[in-house]
């Protein structure tokens, strides 16, 4: 089944036409990767994707409801939890206040409950204690909840970026770049985190960079170019493309 | 000593004590001025904790703060004085036994109605950030003024620069808290009862912030704070929450622009000029912004401060030189000016700061 299906998404920057008929489908629980040299268009497609940029055409289906990506937190509550690839965390909250603020759409407490702090105030607050010290537990970096956030080391950000967009609880997890300035362990650290992800039912779609890492974890992979895509399909297929092989390479000149 | 450190609750009740008595302690050391003084950083609290919702919690700054006081201070000046039923002669006949609107009412539509005006500063502003911002609502403080100033053509609604006068003192069941009055053989002066209702409520409204704070809708106020993007990317909407940090702080400024209404009897458009805007913005950066026992000890040294140089100072001057050499005002600006540099380069998020286990 899939879960992600997009088609026609073009989108312009003045002169530069970032994306141009570009689609990408993605099965549920399965991991997808979208890769590309530099400037080819993933992060702009990703940002079209969950309503950061505005498309100029495109439709986006999500589960098979058509979803309207207008507003970055529409698309959220649709279903589509996002990472960045320079992390944006909320710097000067604690690692804990982090995840909890992931489950706002989750909960509901209002100003009348808050003000007044109602037995349903104070159950919920429990809850998002325990829902967020979970998902810490999650991702491994429960020990450091208590911590100022901008203090953690990259990679536990990168983590927390992580159990930040699960406790939305989405369909989809969209990570942009996620193993970006990773060592050898932390992305094989990654690299089972995310397996454990998909095994627990989130599908997930990631730009990444590091070959090994992608062909080792994506069932299907996309390759853009020039806003275009160029090849689709499982990694064997896209490694053996010529097209793909000519775009990071390019082709030698005979004169 | 030991047990008084650990017991929380001991704290709690020699806090309370301590507030009991500071307004007998400041009347006995230095009469009814020092009392006022005590009651007007009360109302500065409660004007420094609704900026610091709009502030400290959600980022927006803003520099026209002080338009929701007025807007406060006018509702009960117009609800609440013989100035209504002087003007308008359909007024004077719909209340022949004059104005005399319940505080009960007064509050509760301050409230709201600066909260109003808050939604209404909000919402064209929803994506201006930073300096942009300020300066959008350093305007609309200056517009609120200018209209207050202005309102007394083509019909007198305002009264003008000449102000409003007769404002009535709260009143509860009964009792006016303008005249002093007897209670168990003690005279209780006026400014010490309303020390007590000012106090009353700055407790409600500094438990309504501490909840606030740690809640869904305080976290996602910070969320906003730090990373715009990232928020929404969270799901939260960002516009609507933006909005009631404006109302909610607005509501706060609106209810405190009442009480000064009322303490004073006597409004005029003068009390509402920028530079008290700024004068509360700095009590909340100067204490800690988003730290709600450091936006308290803000407003307190910065409400008291003053006071005590302008008692100091003049008669300081005369016992060294025999004369007054610099006025005591140039030299509390130069003092609130070193101060204020001295935050920024040495303290930068305020004397106070929120600490956190590192």
């Amino acid at each position: 089944m899939t879960l992600l299906d997009i088609s026609g998404v073009s989108k312009r920057f003045g002169g530069l036409q970032a994306l141009q008929d570009a689609h990408l489908s993605v099965p549920a629980g399965s991991i997808v990767g979208l890769i590309g040299p530099n400037g080819a268009g993933k992060t702009s497609f990703f940002n079209v994707m969950t309503g950061l940029y505005p498309a100029d055409s495109g439709t986006f289906i999500l589960n098979g409801v058509p979803y309207n990506p207008s507003a970055v937190d529409q698309v959220l509550r649709a279903g589509i939890a996002r990472t960045f690839q320079n992390i944006r965390l909320f710097k000067e909250m604690t690692v804990l206040e982090n995840v909890m603020v992931g489950r706002h759409t989750r909960t509901q407490s209002g100003l009348f409950s808050t003000i007044f702090r109602t037995s349903f105030n104070r159950s919920e607050e429990k809850q998002v204690i325990a829902d967020a010290m979970q998902l810490l537990a999650y991702v491994g970096i429960e020990k450091e909840a208590q911590q100022i956030s901008k203090n953690l080391s990259y990679g536990s950000q990168r983590r927390l970026e992580i159990a930040r967009a699960l406790a939305t609880e989405p369909l989809l997890l969209a990570l942009d770049e996620p193993a970006a300035g990773m060592n050898q362990t932390e992305k094989k650290d990654l690299q089972l985190l995310l397996q454990k992800i998909r095994d627990d039912g989130t599908t997930i779609l990631m730009i990444e960079h590091d070959v090994r890492l992608v062909m080792g974890l994506c069932s299907e992979i996309t390759v853009l170019d020039e806003g275009r895509v160029i090849a689709q399909g499982p990694p064997e297929s896209v490694r053996n493309n010529p097209a793909v092989i000519k775009a990071y390479l390019g082709v030698a000149h005979h004169e | 000593m030991t047990l008084f450190l650990q017991n929380k609750h001991l704290q709690l009740l020699a806090l309370a004590i301590m507030l009991c008595f500071a307004p007998w302690l400041c009347m006995m050391a230095g009469g009814n001025y020092w009392v006022r003084v005590l009651d007007f950083a009360l109302l500065y609290i409660f004007l420094a904790l609704g900026l610091n919702i709009v502030v400290g919690f959600a980022g927006l700054l803003d520099l026209g703060y002080i338009a929701f006081y007025a807007v406060g201070a006018y509702c009960a000046g117009l609800l609440a004085s013989p100035h209504l039923i002087n003007s308008f002669a359909f007024i004077r006949e719909a209340f022949p036994a004059g104005l005399h609107t319940s505080y009960l009412m007064i509050l509760p539509l301050a409230a709201l109605i600066a909260g109003l005006f808050g939604v209404l500063l909000g919402a064209p502003t929803l994506k201006l950030r930073g300096d942009y911002l300020a300066i959008v609502t350093l305007g609309f403080g200056e517009i609120i003024r200018i209209f207050l100033n202005n309102l007394d053509r083509p019909m007198n609604l305002t009264n003008g620069p000449k102000g409003i006068n007769g404002v009535e003192a709260v009143s509860i069941m009964g009792t006016s808290l303008g005249k002093q009055i007897q209670f168990l053989g003690l005279s209780i002066p006026s400014v010490i009862l309303n020390y007590y209702l000012f106090l009353v409520l700055v407790i409600g409204v500094v438990i309504i912030c501490i909840r606030l704070q740690d809640s869904r809708i305080g976290r996602a106020w910070v969320a906003i704070r730090e990373d715009e993007i990232a928020a929404k990317a969270m799901g939260i909407n960002t516009r609507n929450l933006k909005l009631l940090a404006f109302a909610i702080g607005a509501s706060f400024g609106g209810v405190s622009g009442a009480l000064f209404a009322s303490f004073q009897g006597f409004i005029s458009p003068e009390s509402f000029s920028l530079s008290e805007s700024i004068v509360i913005l700095a009590m909340v950066v100067l204490g800690g912004m988003g730290h709600i026992p450091g936006v308290i000890f803000g407003s307190l040294l910065l409400a008291v401060f003053p006071e005590f140089l302008r008692s100091t100072l003049v008669p300081l001057q005369t016992m060294l030189f025999g004369h007054v050499v610099i006025d005591a005002e140039v030299i509390r600006q130069f003092i609130y000016g070193c101060a204020l540099i001295l935050v920024i380069r040495f303290r930068p998020h305020g004397v106070w700061p929120k600490t956190r286990v590192v």
